[in-house]
């Protein structure tokens, strides 16, 4: 059975717009956070990458600069509803970083200053799915959207898209993070709908 | 925990501001919620073009009837209709409860400070009557920041109700204070939350609502007065709220 909302009439995206279910455009750029944003200093940065075996390498912010840097030029689509188009970013692809480690494990934990984690599949990380960026719009990227530096999963809900990035742990189990023990989805795929728990 | 999306019926609505109403709504099989946590509405076309917000629910669970306080946003596509055209009997769905972060547990006994900018206020006031309701002594201080008094929420209500013993509210109006407030117009201070609100030695968890600027400004501030990180818990209203 439809449930009709009496005099509900909508504004229609336009036809040549596509977005997942569910989501509308906004122009904007929200915030949505947890708890109070981290103020990280670069000259103490570190991204650091720990396998299953417990090895791990680290990157300064000037060793992360001076890897080859990408420009993905992505929508993003957030579990709040919000989708915003064409947006760009600066930052190293985790392949590159990927490649410097020996791991045969199937899951990652990002973890951040502040604490938060997030779960995905390492598979989400590879083959140019994924990318630590330090620019938007060609501008530093600020605190309040993760700046000095964030994860950018741009496939996934962008709570997946960590902020403050601190480091990355490679699991061979999958290790539900901050919002995925709170109810959202451990997936999370936009055009799937995965927003919450069961879905 | 989402659950699946539930058929909603409009029982009774009250205007909060000129831009603001509260709905309450009907919900068959509504599984309860605890205060601090939000819905998904979706509304129907007749041609079946749907759009879906999420929205703070303003009180605690009360069997199948849950109360949004809804804001009117400028341009929006579901609040104009929720706020001024929706009638007593209108239908849509709702989905949830949603949120496991931004709660107050009823049984916690540490005190609570509450910090609400606009809007940002519905979640916190969900708490405030969930402590009423449970006859709950744990310590609550309010602060609300608002532009004026036209835009002040549950106005009978809040900072009045005679079972509220143990809560007070300080109000920091930032545009235009009523003639009764000593206090010059202004947004509220690092030196008002140490005032009015609770020290760090109390430990007290607070829950900070609103924009993006006043979340961020308060919660530095919090910061700033020693409150642990972990203790601040925020939540903010952009076009969307909710919690990620």
């Amino acid at each position: 059975m439809s449930v009709f909302s009496r005099g509900f009439r909508g504004r229609r995206a336009d036809s040549d717009t596509h977005l997942p279910p569910g989501q509308y455009l906004t122009e904007d750029f929200p915030v949505l956070t947890a708890g109070p944003t981290p103020r990280v200093d670069t000259d103490t940065w570190t991204f650091t990458l720990t396998t299953e075996t417990g090895r791990s390498q680290s990157w300064t912010w000037k060793d992360f600069l001076a890897l080859p840097q990408e420009h993905p030029h992505t929508d993003i689509h957030c579990v709040t509803r919000w989708s915003k188009l064409a947006t760009d970013w600066t930052g190293v692809a985790l392949d590159t970083f990927l490649d410097k480690v020996d791991t045969a494990a199937d899951y990652a934990l990002a973890y951040c200053y502040g604490d938060y984690t997030t779960n995905l599949p390492l598979e989400d990380l590879r083959h140019g799915q994924a990318w630590i960026v330090h620019e938007f719009d060609s501008h530093p990227l600020p605190p309040e959207h993760g700046g000095p530096a964030r994860l950018l999963v741009p496939h996934l809900y962008l709570w997946k898209s960590a902020k403050w990035i601190r480091g990355v742990r490679l699991l061979d189990h999958d290790e539900p993070g901050f919002w995925e023990q709170a109810g959202y989805h451990d997936y999370g795929d936009p055009w799937r709908e995965q927003r919450y728990w069961g879905d | 925990m989402a659950g699946h999306w539930r058929p909603a019926t409009l029982l009774d609505h009250r205007r909060e501001a000129a831009t603001a109403r509260t709905l309450v709504l009907h919900v068959a099989g509504w599984p309860g919620h605890q205060p601090g946590q939000h819905v998904d509405l979706r509304l129907t076309a007749e041609d079946g073009y749907t759009a879906q917000r999420s929205y703070s629910l303003a009180a605690p669970t009360s069997g199948d009837t849950i109360e949004l306080t809804v804001q009117r946003v400028p341009d929006g596509e579901v609040s104009p209709y929720l706020v001024d055209v929706a009638d007593i009997g209108d239908r849509s769905e709702v989905r949830g409860p949603l949120g496991g972060w931004f709660i107050w547990n009823t049984d916690q006994t540490t005190p609570v400070m509450l910090l609400a900018g606009g809007a940002g206020i519905v979640p916190l006031m969900a708490m405030v009557r969930a402590r009423r309701d449970q006859h709950s002594t744990t310590l609550f201080r309010v602060l609300y920041s608002l532009r004026c008094p036209q835009e002040r929420y549950y106005t009978d209500e809040l900072g009045h109700h005679p079972h509220d013993d143990g809560l007070e509210v300080f109000f920091a109006y930032t545009r235009h204070a009523p003639p009764s407030q000593p206090r010059p117009p202004g947004r509220l201070t690092p030196a008002e939350i140490a005032t009015h609100g609770l020290p760090p030695d109390l430990a007290p968890t607070c829950f900070v609502c609103g924009p993006t600027g006043f979340v961020e400004s308060t919660a530095d501030a919090l910061l700033a007065l020693g409150h642990h990180p972990r203790a601040v818990k925020t939540e903010r209203f952009g076009p969307s709220k909710g919690s990620p």
